[in-house]
């Protein structure tokens, strides 16, 4: 009797494990068939996210106040050390500043000149990292910064060694970050020396390696070679460091090479973080006080020997422009770069009387240029304000579309 | 040495206070979270897991372990950005075995724990590893090595921490 009694039971139990089984089977189906909206979450995880970072915020917190305690008060035997070396660090970073500097003008002129539009990190925000997914597989960690401070679904995440990954939910509170280790991430990269383009994917065997796909099998790769955000996937901005290739091998296809990159942040020990918050178009400018600069041309700024060519939109259109721009041919793009300065009418003396550039070539005469391909650039108009709104609305989708 | 039970022998059914039953998983997950930021090697180890085993073998439920398994599962399914239901199911599965295994050994010894969970490790992976790849569609690859690892490490960790969860036990 017992025996069809424990029989029964077992059964019963048995069936209640199917049936548990096939409700969150046809869970999954649900969720891999209909996933939920871009950054948004379900409410088990709101509940459960929310459960727990309150908890991981104290304890994360409390550690850095300790921290900061222990650095600040009782760790200042090695400051006046460390103060030494970084003033003879400084002084070697400033000569080589000055030699950076110059080439960084010279890539800038010839950025007005083809009217280019860069990517400019204009906002960030630091976040503290409270706690990772707690799975191998899957390579994610949650930060102290959510919808409240301002964080949106896809925004990168960058650590100062180079890129971290990409916010992929956001939470009142807090956000998961997606990191680029992942089997499931995937970013757009260029090989810094061979300019070749790909795909880097976290490696599906959960190692936390990252693989470059989609270089050709008849290409050049060297390991050591830099791989840098091409931003192609437009998430991330041009010209963040990824990592470094490591080891290069023909694919199983024979197709495309097998390449593995090891990241150049130590993805595994982010504790500070950046969140970049705003990304803006923006042809390069050296001098404008109006709007975000980059770091380099506020050094650049400070020197004496460096050339405003702010001054570049000035230039009347019967003036000979390629003089200001270091004897490149005049090609009426000029004038566009620099829109809404307020610096149309007033700096033409100082074109003038401006210094030969540092390139050295000679001035040009004015000419139209037959071979500019940009839209407009052929013939300086009569308008140079006008003319660069329009270059705008021209640039924008042409921007935007930069290959994936 | 005899882990089975002879007819004569009656098995010993534990409970657990209702604090024990909601803290310790959840401090379990916490820690699984929390951890890895700091000391990185310990991704390897699923304390999540461990909590499950402990509690099926030790409640000799069968219906107690599955439901244990899959909110444990489930909570530490959304932590992660999968779908929810892929930890949900593994741990489902391992909480029913290993009920049903805790009613047949015994499972007190610590020998036994360390092959138990050894063998519950491999089983939650096959598990994980299956829906991952065939229901969700996800490209994870299957490291036997990794994976072996893995149950050494957990067995080990295993042992220790039933010991400890041993004083929480009410029979």
């Amino acid at each position: 009797m017992e025996n069809v009694i424990g029989r029964h039971k077992n059964l019963a139990n048995l069936v209640v494990l199917l049936v548990v089984l096939f409700l969150q089977v046809l869970g999954l189906a649900i969720q891999v068939k209909r996933p939920t909206d871009a950054g948004s979450a379900r409410l088990i995880q709101v509940w459960s996210v929310s459960a727990m970072t309150p908890f991981m915020k104290a304890v994360v917190h409390s550690q850095q106040w300790f921290s900061n305690t222990w650095h600040g008060y009782f760790d200042l035997r090695r400051v006046r050390g460390e103060n030494r070396t970084l003033r003879d660090e400084l002084a070697l970073m400033r000569v080589e500043q000055v030699r950076l500097m110059e080439d960084a003008n010279q890539a800038r002129r010839l950025q007005l000149l083809l009217g280019f539009k860069e990517k400019y990190i204009s906002q960030t925000l630091a976040a503290q990292v409270i706690s990772t997914t707690g799975s191998e597989f899957s390579r994610g960690i949650y930060i102290d910064k959510g919808a409240h401070d301002g964080v949106k679904q896809d925004m990168p995440v960058i650590m100062p060694e180079g890129i971290l990954g990409k916010i992929l939910r956001v939470y009142p509170n807090t956000s998961l970050v997606l990191e680029i280790s992942d089997a499931s991430s995937g970013i757009g990269v260029i090989l810094e020396r061979s300019r070749l383009q790909g795909i880097l994917k976290g490696d599906p065997t959960g190692t936390g390696e990252l693989q470059l796909n989609y270089i050709m099998s008849d290409e050049r790769v060297e390991a050591g070679e830099r791989v840098l955000t091409s931003g192609g996937d437009r998430i991330f901005p041009k010209g963040l460091p990824v990592g470094v290739v490591t080891e290069v091998a023909p694919g199983t296809d024979r197709t495309f090479l097998k390449i593995r990159v090891k990241p150049a942040a130590q993805l595994s020990r982010a504790e500070e973080v950046l969140v970049i918050t705003k990304v803006e178009d923006r042809s390069p400018q050296l001098a404008d006080n109006n709007q975000p600069v980059r770091a380099v041309d506020i050094l650049a700024g400070r020197l004496p020997t460096v050339t405003p060519p702010a001054k570049d939109a000035a230039v009347p259109d019967d003036k000979p422009k390629a003089a200001v721009t270091g004897g490149t041919p005049a090609t009426g793009v000029t004038p566009k770069a620099k829109p809404a300065t307020g610096q149309e009418n007033s700096g033409t003396g100082a074109v003038q009387s401006r210094p030969k550039p540092a390139t050295g070539a000679p001035p040009a005469t004015p000419r139209p240029n037959p071979d500019a391909a940009t839209p407009g650039a052929s013939a300086a108009p009569a308008n140079p304000s006008k003319a660069v709104a329009e270059q705008a609305n021209t640039d924008e989708p042409t921007a935007k579309d930069s290959p994936r | 040495m005899q882990i089975t039970y002879s007819r004569e022998e009656r098995i010993e059914v534990y409970h657990f206070s209702l604090w024990v039953t909601v803290l310790v998983p959840l401090f379990a997950l916490v820690l699984q979270a929390f951890l890895p930021i700091r000391l990185h090697f310990f991704s390897i180890f699923d304390l999540p897991l461990l909590v499950t085993i402990f509690f099926a073998v030790a409640r000799r439920s069968q219906i107690s372990g599955l439901m244990t398994g899959a909110i444990i599962g489930l909570l530490q399914d959304s932590l992660t950005h999968q779908p929810l239901g892929v930890y949900g199911i593994s741990k489902s599965v391992v909480g029913y075995a290993a009920s049903s295994v805790g009613a047949k050994i015994d499972v007190e010894n610590p020998g036994s724990r360390l092959l138990l969970t050894f063998c519950f490790y491999i089983l939650h992976q096959l598990i994980f590893f299956a829906v991952a790849r065939g229901l969700v569609g996800t490209n994870l690859q299957w490291i036997w090595m990794h994976e072996i690892r893995g149950a050494i490490a957990n067995s080990i960790v295993a042992v220790v921490l039933f010991y400890v969860l041993d004083r929480f036990k009410h029979q």
